[in-house]
């Protein structure tokens, strides 16, 4: 036993990467099917976009590029489909530069697959940069900060964009971040215009935002993949996010069982010295 | 199974392998990613800074439109133009004999921002987390009465544990032990998140190689 805990102790960490390689592999090519249990805070964010009536409006702002896409595309899938199931109408905006054509090719992706039409059904602001000054502006006047849209359209000849002035005119808004822009939309856009709004963030940056669950400034939020698995689990659609959160369940208890072996591996080689 | 014919693809899939190859050891390969990560990043922004702010906020209505849609009328074109030349100004850090001009146009951004950031950020991280910190009496004897509790505890704990003007002795050093194990558990919180958040970034890539690339995976 001692030999072995000594050969951890000593382990190329390359050894380690090679296990959670397996650990993410082999999942991936059969997938295992683990319940995926529904927080309050991800059920709030579902209520929302649950409570849509057809023709209702809503902003979804989308803020990542490809290195945070893994995280936070199967989210917006979710929403956007829930969108659409409930006939609701909704404008998305980009306000990470090196997300803006990518957020274009996935709302094109499911406006196709549910048959949306642009201009009638959803509609695309594209990127502005600054979000403080954006969103500040928004509040006035949407056409401030975006007088055209994605496309290099007049927003006042697209059907959807005819009777919206600013946020009062949208049910609520719901913000897919990957950067800081979160605080900008509970700062200068919910404190500031006080509408409901939601949140879905990186799971690295969840932590920082249950505070404003607690005290009420934000509506609801969505922690990373498993925020995503939660809301496909709600919407009954079990996608690519609840397949991935139940490779993420393996991949942790992995790092659960190596950090037990490497802490009894490094107090039973403190013992040995001592 | 079905391998890609997308150049795309297989150029995305041969960054991603060398990417994954520094995990072995640093080499020219990992290099040459990471550099074409930094320029094509640098590139795509510039592209989309053009595209998509100077000309549609600048270039349109100035010389197609002869009309800014914010401030309609000479006014505005005239505000546009200043704008512009301020934003110009920016540009002279590049000479040691005019460097001193940036200062004006970053002056202005500095001061607006200060403007906007201090109050609205007294009021909602100062403001708002403290009224939320407060127990409402309502809830007392329920789960949600006991969260407020917690919450309390921890919030004054740790700000206990911050407070150096006192020698973390008696009563005072137990609270702010308090206020230790309150951070511990955060900290536990954000290091359990990033976890997940780094395996999501990892499973994304297995995933495409494997579907994408590779199409293992239906």
């Amino acid at each position: 036993m001692r030999g072995f805990l000594a050969k951890v102790s000593q382990l190329d960490r390359r050894v380690i990467f090679l296990l959670m390689a397996v650990a993410v592999i082999i999942p991936l090519l059969f997938p295992a099917k683990l319940s995926v249990k529904v927080t309050p805070e991800s059920k709030k964010v579902f209520d929302l976009v649950e409570s849509l009536q057809p023709g209702d409006l809503f902003l979804l702002d989308m803020d990542y590029g490809p290195d945070t896409m893994a995280e936070l595309e199967p989210m917006t899938y979710a929403i956007m489909r829930h969108a659409h199931r409930r006939g609701a109408r909704l404008i998305c905006m980009c306000l990470a530069a090196t997300g803006v054509s990518l957020i274009e090719s996935e709302i094109r992706t499911v406006a196709e697959e549910r048959g949306m039409e642009y201009g009638r059904d959803y509609g695309y602001l594209g990127y502005r940069p600054y979000p403080a000054a954006v969103i500040l502006s928004m509040g006035q006047d949407i056409r401030q900060s975006f007088p055209i849209d994605y496309y290099g359209t007049r927003l006042d000849s697209l059907p959807i964009f005819r009777n919206v002035k600013n946020y009062r005119d949208f049910k609520f808004v719901l913000s897919v971040n990957a950067t800081s822009g979160v605080d900008a939309w509970i700062m200068y856009g919910k404190e500031r215009y006080n509408f409901p709004l939601a949140i879905g963030v990186t799971a690295v940056m969840a932590a920082d935002y249950y505070n404003y669950l607690q005290s009420g400034q934000i509506v609801g939020i969505l922690g990373g993949l498993k925020g995503a698995a939660e809301y496909e689990t709600l919407l009954g659609e079990g996608e690519r996010a609840t397949i991935w959160m139940n490779i993420q369940s393996i991949c942790h208890l992995l790092i659960v069982v190596l950090i037990i072996i490497g802490n009894i591996a490094f107090m039973a080689g403190k013992k040995d010295q001592s | 199974m079905a391998l890609s014919v997308d150049p795309g693809v297989w150029l995305a899939a041969f960054l991603t392998l060398c990417i994954f190859s520094f995990l072995y050891k640093d080499n020219l390969f990992y290099r040459i990613a990471e550099h074409l990560v930094v320029g094509v990043s640098a590139g795509y922004w510039l592209v989309i800074l053009i595209r998509q702010t100077l000309v549609p906020y600048f270039v349109i209505p100035l010389f197609r439109e002869r009309n800014w849609n914010v401030i309609p009328g000479p006014l505005g074109l005239f505000l546009l133009v200043i704008a512009a030349f301020l934003g110009i100004l920016i540009f002279t850090r590049f000479s040691t004999r005019y460097s001193w001009l940036a200062r004006i146009p970053i002056a202005i951004i500095w001061g607006i921002g200060a403007g906007f950031v201090i109050p609205l950020s007294l009021q909602t991280k100062v403001i708002r987390q403290l009224q939320a910190s407060i127990i409402d009496l309502k809830t007392v004897g329920t789960w949600d009465g006991f969260n407020s509790l917690l919450v309390v505890i921890g919030v004054l704990s740790g700000l206990t544990y911050f407070f150096f003007s006192k020698a973390h002795k008696g009563a005072v050093g137990s609270v702010a032990k308090v206020g230790i194990w309150t951070l511990m558990i955060g900290f536990g919180a954000t290091f359990g998140f990033t976890a997940m958040a780094r395996i999501s970034l990892l499973i994304g890539r297995m995933d495409f190689l494997l579907r994408d690339w590779l199409g293992i995976i239906k």
